[in-house]
């Protein structure tokens, strides 16, 4: 497989604060990437400095081309979508809206074909087609953000807590869907997870961060199985 | 009875010049969150400029869709020149450039054509009042000038992919950059088209109050209150409390007041509705779960 992403000495923050001290790690095509850690390890941050929506220093290069310093909307453009933390939503505009806007960029003939497939994938977004977005229920919004970012057609997915405040059988549907997202779409997954049982199931890779470094890194079945990371990082 | 039919359709006809400056505001509120005071002075020029093509001898409605344009560009530089660099800046940094704004526009305006009332001409033959003398030409066509341009704007924005982009960058200007849209240049776009509406304001409203530089002083408090009074993050609402104060202030001005203190009826309904419903009567409530 070829990197997809690739970041080098990535550092980052929020004005005088640095959250990222330096990181280096790779996104394959194709596959899903888990990033884990604990609350403030700097997990969010990370994709904020893939999307341009902070500051940073070091090198970030996608499909080998360096996006560092770009404009987040140039980011989009090259084709990385990003459901961020809170998800991104336009809670005042109706689904149908919603979904235009997830496609807004592109040029091609396929994005009614598009909606339809995300119809199939999300059969509760098409009943609530012409309802204001703020009034779906939490797992319908996950799902109306996860929605919106594939309609971009994005080579690279980033997925900021799907599972953050949801009820237990919906984050089960949402990673049911997210599994079918990389058997059927082929597009590359960088997933932020708390919840790091449920992502190591679904990633082939997986990053370890702590306070702005990453600490563990390897194949997600090896880190599934290692008591001793599980243990001190992971707590199960 | 006559009389008082004649007041309630001369208050929607001035009623749609504060609806449209109105609609002027609440476009540059929803994107920026502040309240453009420099709208009636831009607005001036605008008419002035139109004012001149006349005088040159340019027909009136090729002189109307040339300021419009001219209106359009001039409001978008004004956005990427002066407010760009403040856009992070704290509120009262924004008042400030808007008070700058209102006190350069007026009177560079007064400078260049000068402080003497002008004749502004209204494109609607005035063959007398029509309707048995009910309303005149210039009131009717000016309202239909007015709702023309109201229904293209909601036309606009609710059914263009570009009115969709500037809307998603006004409501959620990160997740706007997120789907790729250019939420800066959205921003400049909002106000050149408010800049638009206003010059249509202004060029409708010239005729009956004539020109001058201080000619939108209190029309822009009006539009204020009209905002204010339908709910300052609602277009529609706006639109609709234009029109509702135009009314109330004509038949306060015929029956209550007194033309002389017309002004305060705009002053009480904004100081009423920031006192009792803040959100305005039309005020968007927006439902979220989490």
């Amino acid at each position: 497989m070829t990197a997809l992403l690739e970041a080098h000495g990535l550092r980052a923050g929020y004005g005088a604060t640095h959250v990222l001290h330096g990181l280096d790690f790779v996104v394959e095509a194709g596959g899903v990437t888990a990033l884990l850690g604990a609350n403030g390890a700097g997990k969010t941050t990370t994709l904020r400095a893939v999307s341009g929506m902070i500051r940073t220093e070091g090198e970030i290069r996608f499909q080998g081309e360096p996006i560092h310093g770009k404009a987040t909307e140039d980011i989009a453009q090259r084709g990385i979508a990003h459901v961020p933390d809170g998800r991104g939503t336009f809670m005042e505009l109706t689904v149908e809206e919603n979904f235009r806007l997830g496609a807004y960029i592109r040029k091609d003939r396929e994005v009614q074909a598009d909606f339809e497939r995300m119809w199939e994938w999300f059969p509760r977004l098409k009943q609530r087609w012409r309802q204001q977005a703020g009034t779906l229920s939490g797992g319908e919004q996950q799902m109306l953000a996860v929605a919106r970012a594939l309609l971009l057609r994005p080579r690279l997915l980033l997925l900021d807590e799907p599972s953050f405040g949801l009820a237990p059988l919906i984050v089960q549907e949402i990673f049911g869907i997210m599994r079918r997202i990389r058997e059927e779409s082929g597009v590359g997954i960088l997933l932020v997870e708390q919840n790091a049982n449920l992502a190591l199931e679904l990633a082939d890779r997986a990053y370890l961060l702590e306070t702005g470094r990453i600490v563990v890194s390897g194949p997600a079945a090896e880190i599934r199985q290692d008591e001793a990371i599980r243990r001190s990082y992971l707590g199960y | 009875m006559d009389g008082l039919a004649h007041q309630i359709i001369a208050g929607i006809a001035t009623g749609g010049i504060y609806a449209s400056v109105a609609l002027a505001l609440v476009m540059i509120y929803q994107a920026t969150h502040h309240i453009n005071f420099a709208q009636g002075e831009m607005a001036t020029l605008s008419t002035f400029i139109a004012f001149t093509l006349v005088t040159e001898g340019v027909p009136y409605w090729a002189a109307f869709f040339a300021t419009m344009a001219i209106s359009f560009v001039y409001g978008a530089l004004v956005e990427r020149i002066l407010l760009r660099p403040v856009q992070n800046a704290p509120p009262l940094t924004h008042v400030g450039v808007f008070i700058g704004l209102l006190l350069i526009i007026g009177n560079a305006t007064g400078w260049i054509f000068g402080y003497t009332t002008k004749v502004f001409p209204t494109p609607f033959a005035s063959e007398g009042p029509l309707m048995g003398g009910l309303i005149s030409a210039h009131e009717l066509g000016s309202t239909a000038v007015t709702l023309a341009v109201l229904i293209f704007v909601y036309l606009f924005f609710r059914y263009t992919k570009l009115g969709l982009g500037m809307r998603a960058a006004a409501y959620n200007p990160r997740s706007a950059r997120l789907v790729g849209i250019r939420v800066g240049l959205m921003l400049a776009l909002g106000w050149g088209l408010a800049a638009a509406i206003g010059a249509v304001a202004g060029m409708m409203v010239a005729p009956v109050v004539f020109l001058d530089p201080t000619m939108m002083l209190g029309i822009l408090l009006y539009a204020f209150a009209g905002a204010l009074l339908g709910g300052i993050d609602n277009p529609l609402g706006a639109v609709l409390g234009g029109f509702t104060v135009g009314v109330l202030e004509n038949l306060a001005g015929a029956y209550v007041v007194g033309t002389e203190l017309k002004l305060t009826v705009a002053l009480i309904i904004i100081i009423s509705v920031l006192l009792v419903r803040p959100a305005g009567l039309f005020g968007r409530v927006v439902l979220s779960r989490v």
